[in-house]
């Protein structure tokens, strides 16, 4: 396509948190014409990621990706956001990718461009027609961030912007360890101070030695914080660290969470001890990627290699993905309901349950990786995680949405803090 | 500016005054919340042309509060704005959709917060709000006070607070120090492969180097140099030549991501009529399109800079100030002359032009220049190039929309510290810039991006 003018293409807003919507934009094309759109992102490891979308412009020469319909790509129909959430890893990548931001203090920056026609592969080798710069960021204007490394407990705080005090958060990852602040800076730009807890080094599960005191003590370290409300402190899990959510819910004598947000995670736990692991029900599929969502089914009966989750005293969502291949989180659900219920305290419960979805639930509009690299004692391998990309992409969205409107509530609203969601 | 709670401090306590509109009396009263408010900017990056929607949240129902601005400039000195709202029965105030009862500013103003700025009492005199470093954002910090306060914000401690991001310059717009052939300025190339439409960018009578025009043009898709053409504060040392002009044209026209053919000029004040001269009088470049915002015509013919402000010091007696000692150029070449060898010739002039003038601007009687170029077209055929946008109430500084307005500032003049009114209301100039810019972006995307017809109105 031979133009003296090229189109203008626009992203808006161009700077924005990874969890706001854009508009991209292209206009000055010829109508009616097919064109691709374009979304280039370089990692922090320095992996390329794209994705792509089919698009014809209209009678005015315009395509609106948010109103708009694609026709092939990474992702068709009319999706806003696909250009991010539908990316992958370019052809040639290495295996098992997973897009997990580390510097929260610089945004993530992605190309996103227009080219002519409706092209399929080979985006590096040709030049778009148009192409702009679009920011990412986890962390909003004025939130801090402050390293804790104190009563033994390693993490990293964000303070949101404002006097204060504002209700706190301590967040906690699942079985890959290491630290990763950035869904605290996240919920830090929605108005909590939030506690991104490291509590084993990254790949390093079998060293987990730390003590439930430990994350008693940082919880209370939050607690503390000049600007927390005391007792307005919650907890976020994702995975391992959604059962750890559950257990201190659940167990602990010395904290009172004020609400419990826990995704992809469980309730089994044998009582008193941290390790888990039953080897041989480990299965693989045809690429070997291990699935470890059969390890701890069916779901015990005995009450000793569960949490006592009858005991729980605060209100729980609970976010899973009904094609969780890596751990039966809907099962655990189920029985989680079922021993709530029998203590009475079913009205806390609340749980949302999204079909193909994996275990993976993260902020939205981050692209979606159904298997990879995970280091199990000190050994790479792949893990399944499931779910598929559309599906996961929406559960994403959605669950946030609900996760956002779960903490205002019983974080900030100042009606009966213990009412179903 | 904000002070942070302390020590075992789990609630806001603040007192505030109530106004009773019906005794006349003032109440004290106290909100003591255990949760405070949440407030909100989205998007809370931006561009500085871009809207925002405040918002705040989880405050009592029907609680009187005030929104407040507050941006430290670069140059330390504070501007502030407020507005005072209610909250809804939900406890929610929207600054998008809600109405402000007082404040620097009343009604529904999404942006009130912004353009109604102004520098808080006990600051300098004549202060203008001017960006010099395009490169990182302007910070303004929002935040909500209990009560409708009129006064000392600094004493007190809001309910919540929160920051904002305002960017003149988009992400991946390169930014290029230009100094080759002469010619001083900086220009900015939009991201991606190009080519972009080309744009010279002038200011006016302070001198001096100012990007953020152009940053921002950048940012919607030109290749636009912002020109230095004379020392800040130096009018009367400004010696440069119309090839001085040309020459900055032709370096933006020749630059490899710029279309050759699509470069149009920009101009306020004494850039527009630099912008005019050109596009009349030049044989070397051919602009494809022209925004004069508050400029004018009047040029004898033949003269360089120098003479032209000999001519301009040859009215001087003409100068009034106002009761405050502020100067008023308006009248300083009223009324228009009839020689045509004062005036730019401009019915040699070919491509369209956008004429955007306040009908209050104190410093130029620029819709009187304005009324006498359209007879002038008008006479050559040329009328059909012409569009006029007039804006009644605003000033001579019309700016990229949500900038504070400033009725009258410091300027230098001969070395000398002087304060220029410029004119306009505050409101009126706020809608103008706002109104303008958009009408401004229209102009130049069908002028420099569309292929129909060039010459055709806009």
């Amino acid at each position: 396509m031979h133009r003296a003018v090229p189109p203008v293409i626009s992203v808006t807003p161009s700077r924005a948190l990874v969890d706001e919507t854009f508009r991209v934009a292209v206009q000055n094309l010829p109508p009616g014409s097919p064109v691709t759109l374009h979304s280039l992102h370089r990692s922090e490891d320095e992996d390329l990621w794209e994705a792509f979308g089919h698009y014809v412009s209209d009678s005015r020469g315009t395509v609106s990706v948010a109103d708009d319909f694609s026709f092939g790509g990474t992702y068709t129909g009319k999706e806003a956001m696909g250009l991010l959430w539908s990316m992958s890893p370019v052809p040639g990548s290495r295996e098992g990718l997973r897009l997990r931001k580390k510097n929260v203090c610089i945004p993530q920056l992605v190309n996103i461009s227009v080219y002519g026609g409706h092209v399929e592969e080979g985006f590096g080798e040709r030049l778009p027609l148009a192409s702009t710069l679009t920011e990412r960021w986890h962390l909003g204007p004025g939130v801090r961030r402050i390293e804790i490394s104190e009563r033994g407990v390693r993490g990293t705080l964000f303070i949101p912007p404002g006097p204060g005090p504002f209700p706190g958060m301590l967040d906690m990852w699942g079985g890959g360890g290491g630290l990763l602040e950035y869904r605290s800076a996240l919920l830090a730009s929605h108005g909590y101070a939030s506690l991104a807890l490291e509590y084993f080094t990254a790949g390093e599960l079998k060293s987990a030695d730390k003590e439930f005191s430990y994350f008693e003590t940082a919880f209370n370290i939050v607690r503390e914080h000049p600007q927390v409300i005391p007792d307005r402190v919650g907890l976020f899990g994702l995975s391992l660290g959604s059962l750890m959510a559950s257990y201190l819910a659940a167990e602990s004598s010395v904290i009172e969470p004020r609400c419990c947000v826990c995704v992809s995670g469980g309730h089994l736990y044998p009582r008193g001890v941290f390790c888990y692991f039953c080897r041989h029900k480990l299965r693989v599929d045809e690429h070997n990627r291990e699935i470890w969502r059969s390890i701890n089914l069916p779901i015990p009966e005995d009450l000793s290699q569960k949490l006592d989750v009858g005991k729980i005293n605060c209100p729980m969502l609970l976010v899973n993905g009904i094609d969780d291949q890596n751990w039966p989180t809907v099962e655990c659900a189920e029985d989680m309901a079922h021993m709530m219920r029998a203590a009475g305290k079913e009205h806390l419960l609340t749980r949302i349950e999204y079909p193909d979805a994996g275990h993976l639930i993260e902020p939205p509009y981050s692209p979606h990786s159904r298997a990879t690299k995970f280091i199990k004692d000190g050994v790479t391998v792949i893990l399944l995680w499931g779910g598929q990309t559309k599906p996961h992409a929406d559960a994403q969205e959605d669950s946030w949405r609900n996760i956002l409107a779960f903490l205002q509530k019983h974080l900030y609203c100042t009606q009966n803090p213990k009412a179903k969601m």
